[in-house]
């Protein structure tokens, strides 16, 4: 198991150096990206821009260039081109709004995607089911910044149930805290629950099919027991997969509409007004702080998925 | 009953219920009979036809009825409604709301733009990129699991590895770093010279982030396949690797290719009105469902059809493509083959 | 035959059994009329080609085919009580803990991630009310009891660290676990190497005579079932075509389907034929099956006679149940099942 982990922590590190390569590349090839000129001002000279070049480091080689954002993303030390704000304490400040909405969002579609894929599935064909799948489609079919000015619009101004945006820190009070994100965090799991129930009702009624749900059967487990037991555990496999990725996404960007049209400030809402400007070191640092995300849940996901297959956990082991 | 809600799957791949007997009929022919009985399915594909027939008539009900097109402002305009002189935009700046008037039917935007006219040319953008978005992916997608599950080996380590790198990547960051960088001066990259404003910026980051969501199911199929005998007896007839690859093996994973390129379209469009609402999609003047929206919720809470409309159209359509899609996979898959009769 | 099969009646009883699936082709009938009996301590044999309906009568015994789409009629009678209109509850009670049944796959048999032992033990707590201690000693027990080493080791494998064998002793451990009065084996050994085959057989078989346990044995190899079966039952598309005691069925076949099943079996006895026969064609469509006796098409010594069904009844004029669905004259069967000195399907007469 430990040779394992290790395994994907350094094809980890791999991805997340390719990742940052291209980011780096990306917005070096693309020419009206340059920084200079835009600090300097509108009515800059050429010397202006050259000093100011000289200074961001911007006229050394593209290595020396890459090595000392990287240098500077890790040791703290990295500043926005267009505000002199350090950018490493602008996203730390951004996770705990980011990550509340995150895990509330994730526990709600989770909870309700399992609790309607297995009612779809045990109900195939018939009327639950039906509606359930309609409503499920409807739900990945809505745009998710759509899907939050609706409600907005509706809940928070017409009805005035709910605040209309804004993030109040857990620590500070935790009862405001769940009421400013309750609509973020449905808005947030409408489109996974639809998803994640169509896949795990899928997903159960072809273990249903399976041999051993049958064996199950013949030993005189109650249906319950065959469902929750040999048919849902075993279902819940490739579930779990996706979640991992999905979550990791989410937390690293996916969030971004969300925070936006709710004004939580969080690490999206940041990407957000940094790509506005175009300043490329936030953009690295956050694209890089989301593809960690995504890579980190990876491979959590990879281990989890040893522990929840023990067929798996041979392989690795032998290899 | 045990198990008696659900539908028994029997597996006549084989000839566990001698099904062998069956006078051949071609799994295509199969899976249309199945789609047609599919009534909610055919019921969501037409409705998607009617919304693209919808946009295309944005050109006659803008000359024949709406009398404007969808870009020319008329803040001062009046119109005649039950007789009465009425601002299309009023002076406190609210636009005039749907009604039953044959110019402004849907109501009239911030500028006064007739807000029907604005839909259906916007649809037209909206439904453009998504099915031309499709096709790169589409593209690229079949090209990638070809390639990896054909060679297999090296091949397949090295685009495996470039296609989780591209999964790796925060797909929305990136298509809104790429989409506003790109709006701000266009693509120059040697020969190839692309506009600001063009709406190929959009297609192809669309078209590139869903690459890996696709060509990585395919891959699967293909490297399944590349183990049967008919593969096999294909590499002993001398055929070419290409001819292999598309006259054996595309041939086999076309169903769920048609199956994707649909679900895919419904998904390009979701993502092409978030970046389009950020700014990093559609540039003026073009205009999409995505863009009015941007613009709509700036009024949303005095000019709510503004937001609500061009909204409801993007449900509509994605709604449309992925119950058809649903039911294309569902009439596609053979394990759907015993069904519940009543 | 078992002297003890008429003491208080069959074990086990199945009446004019049907079994359809409403599929989007049309009802296919997979089981069609098919009755047999079981004594306590008897071990009963069906044979067929896959597809002809004998796992769908056995699963069907058990109520494992019940579903929306299946059609079930006919009768199942277990002790006395009837097991197609049972409840959910009365049926579940009956299941593992007095017919208990093994499968083909041992491979997929198993749920792949629980534990062999959790498995075993789920059993016995689904139907006694013992500790998880006591359920996993009984099962450390039946593990032994079936040939497993170390059994108090290996009882915490996983399946897949289980060979072929040892899986589908653990299943049949498993169909043991609550000493059931019958257990049906649906193709035990077809997965499995040839020798552990052979070791498979003689575990049933010794179950068998040391706890009078009775058996039904589903197979598609006639040599599987001249092993331990006491009467033999063979099916073909849906219908017993023939059956009768192990005995009668192989030295005295009525119906060309059992000379064809008799002729292709490879016997290590005998010169080996230069071209190993086979029946001809493929079984019919049970969608649509052919008028009349439904080997008509694949049987070489068909005449118009056979365009009419044949009921299955005793054509040899003797007191025995040795039942046949074929019109041919038994006379005329003697001849023609000959072939090159040993019974087989034949040529067509020229």
């Amino acid at each position: 198991m430990g040779r394992f982990i290790a395994k994907r922590l350094v094809g980890m590190v791999g991805v997340l150096f390719a990742i940052s390569v291209i980011v780096f590349l990306i917005f070096n090839v693309i020419p009206n990206s340059d920084p200079a000129a835009r600090i300097a001002g509108k009515n800059a000279d050429a010397e202006l821009i050259a000093r100011v070049n000289d200074d961001l480091g911007l006229n050394d080689p593209l290595p020396v260039q890459y090595v000392t954002l990287m240098k500077e993303i890790f040791t703290g030390q990295l500043t926005s081109y267009s505000s002199d704000l350090n950018v490493d304490e602008q996203i730390r400040e951004g996770i705990p709004a980011t990550m509340s909405l995150c895990i509330g969002a994730a526990i709600i579609w989770m909870a309700f995607a399992i609790v309607f894929g297995y009612l779809s599935a045990v109900r195939a064909g018939g009327k639950l089911d039906t509606m359930l799948t309609v409503l499920a489609l409807i739900g990945i079919s809505l745009p998710v910044f759509w899907l939050a000015a609706i409600l907005l619009y509706y809940l928070s101004f017409r009805v005035q149930l709910f605040p209309t945006g804004g993030y109040v820190p857990l620590t500070e009070d935790p009862a405001q805290w769940a009421y400013h994100l309750l609509l973020p965090w449905i808005t947030l799991a409408v489109l996974f629950i639809g998803f994640y129930s169509r896949l795990l009702r899928s997903s159960m009624l072809d273990v249903m099919n399976e041999d051993y749900v049958r064996t199950a059967r013949a030993k005189g487990l109650s249906e319950r027991q065959v469902r929750t037991r040999h048919v849902l555990r075993n279902s819940l496999i490739p579930i779990v997969t996706l979640f991992g990725l999905d979550f990791g996404a989410v937390v690293g960007g996916g969030a971004i509409l969300t925070e936006t049209v709710f004004n939580i400030n969080g690490v999206g809402l940041y990407a957000g007004e940094a790509i506005g400007s175009l300043d490329l070191p936030p953009l690295m640092a956050v694209t890089m702080f989301g593809a960690f995300f995504i890579v980190l849940f990876n491979t959590i996901v990879d281990i989890l998925y040893a522990y929840l297959d023990p067929r798996i956990r041979l392989g690795s082991s032998a290899v | 009953m045990p198990g008696g809600e659900v539908p028994l799957h029997l597996d006549l791949s084989g000839s566990a219920v001698g099904l062998e007997g069956v006078e051949g009929r071609s799994p295509w022919y199969l899976a249309y009979l199945r789609l047609r009985r599919n009534k909610v399915a055919l019921a969501f594909g037409g409705l998607f036809i009617a919304i693209v027939l919808f946009c295309l008539a944005g050109p006659l009900w803008a000359t024949h009825v709406a009398g404007t097109d969808p870009n020319t402002n008329h803040i001062t305009d009046t119109i005649e409604i039950g007789g009465e002189e009425t601002d299309v935009v009023a002076p406190n700046g609210t636009p005039l709301g749907p009604g039953l008037h044959a110019k402004y039917l849907l109501g009239a935007d911030q500028n006064g733009r007739d807000v029907m006219v604005r839909l259906m040319y916007g649809g037209r953008t909206s439904i453009y990129i998504g099915v031309v978005a499709a096709l790169v992916t589409t593209f690229f997608a079949v090209l990638v699991a070809l390639l990896a599950g054909f060679y297999r080996g090296w091949t397949d380590s090295a685009l495996s590895r470039f296609m989780d790198v591209i999964w790796a990547f925060p797909v929305l960051l990136l298509g809104i770093a790429l989409g506003t960088a790109l709006a701000v001066g266009g693509l120059k990259l040697g020969p190839i010279v692309i506009a600001g404003d063009s709406l190929w910026i959009p297609i192809l980051i669309i078209g590139f982030v869903y690459v890996p969501y696709m060509a990585r199911p395919l891959r699967g199929e293909i490297l399944a396949l590349r183990e049967k005998e008919f593969i096999e007896a294909a590499t002993a007839q001398g055929k070419g690797s290409w001819r292999i690859m598309f006259t054996e093996l595309m041939p086999n994973i076309t169903s769920t290719i048609i199956v994707f390129f649909t679900l895919n379209i419904a998904n390009n469009m979701l993502l092409e009105s978030a970046l389009s609402f950020l700014g990093a999609g559609v540039q003026p003047p073009n205009a999409s469902w995505g863009t009015m929206i941007a613009d709509g919720y700036q009024t949303i809470y005095t000019a709510p059809h503004l937001t609500i409309v061009p909204g409801l159209m993007i449900v509509l359509t994605v709604l449309s493509l992925n119950v058809f899609g649903d039911g294309l996979r569902d009439a596609l898959d053979p394990r759907a083959k015993i069904r519940l009769e009543s | 035959m078992s002297p003890r099969a008429t003491a208080s009646g069959p074990l086990l009883s199945v009446k004019d059994l049907e079994v359809g699936f409403a599929t989007e082709d049309g009802l296919l009938k997979a089981v069609d009329g098919v009755s047999f009996e079981l004594a306590r301590g008897e071990v009963l044999g069906i044979v067929g080609e896959s597809g002809c309906g004998k796992s769908v009568t056995a699963q069907t015994v058990m109520g494992l085919t019940r579903s929306s789409n299946a059609r079930i009629s006919g009768s199942v009678e277990f002790n006395g009580a009837d097991l197609i209109e049972a409840s959910d509850d009365d049926l579940r009670k009956v299941r593992g803990e007095s017919i208990a049944m093994i499968f083909q796959d041992p491979m997929t048999s198993l749920n792949p991630v629980y534990k062999v032992g959790k498995q075993i033990a789920e059993q016995i707590l689904a139907h006694r009310d013992v500790s998880d201690k006591e359920a996993r000693d009984r099962a450390i027990e039946l593990l032994r009891d079936v040939g497993i080493p170390h059994p108090e080791r290996r009882i915490d494998d996983y399946p897949y660290e289980y060979s072929g064998g040892m899986r589908q002793r653990a299943m049949v451990a498993m169909a043991l676990s609550l000493e059931p009065e019958v257990l049906i084996a649906d193709e035990p050994t077809t997965a499995l190497d040839v020798t552990i085959q052979a070791q498979i057989l003689t575990l049933i078989e010794q179950l068998n005579r040391d706890r009078d346990l009775a058996v039904v044995l589903i197979t598609h190899d006639l040599g599987v079932v001249a092993e331990v079966a006491d009467r033999v039952q063979v099916m073909y598309a849906g219908q017993v075509v023939e059956r009768g005691t192990l005995d009668e069925i192989f030295y005295d076949p009525q119906h060309p389907y059992t000379w064809g099943l008799l002729g292709s079996l490879t016997r290590l006895d005998r010169p080996r034929p230069k071209r190993l026969p086979q029946i001809a064609g493929q079984p019919p469509s049970l969608l649509s099956p052919p008028g009349g006796c439904r080997f008509r098409p694949r049987c070489p010594h068909a005449f118009e006679q056979c365009a009419e069904l044949p009921s299955l009844e005793g054509r040899l004029g003797k007191r025995s149940e040795h039942a046949d669905r074929c019109w041919l004259q038994p006379k005329e069967k003697e001849s023609r099942r000959s072939v090159d000195g040993r019974i087989g399907l034949g040529a067509p007469a020229a």
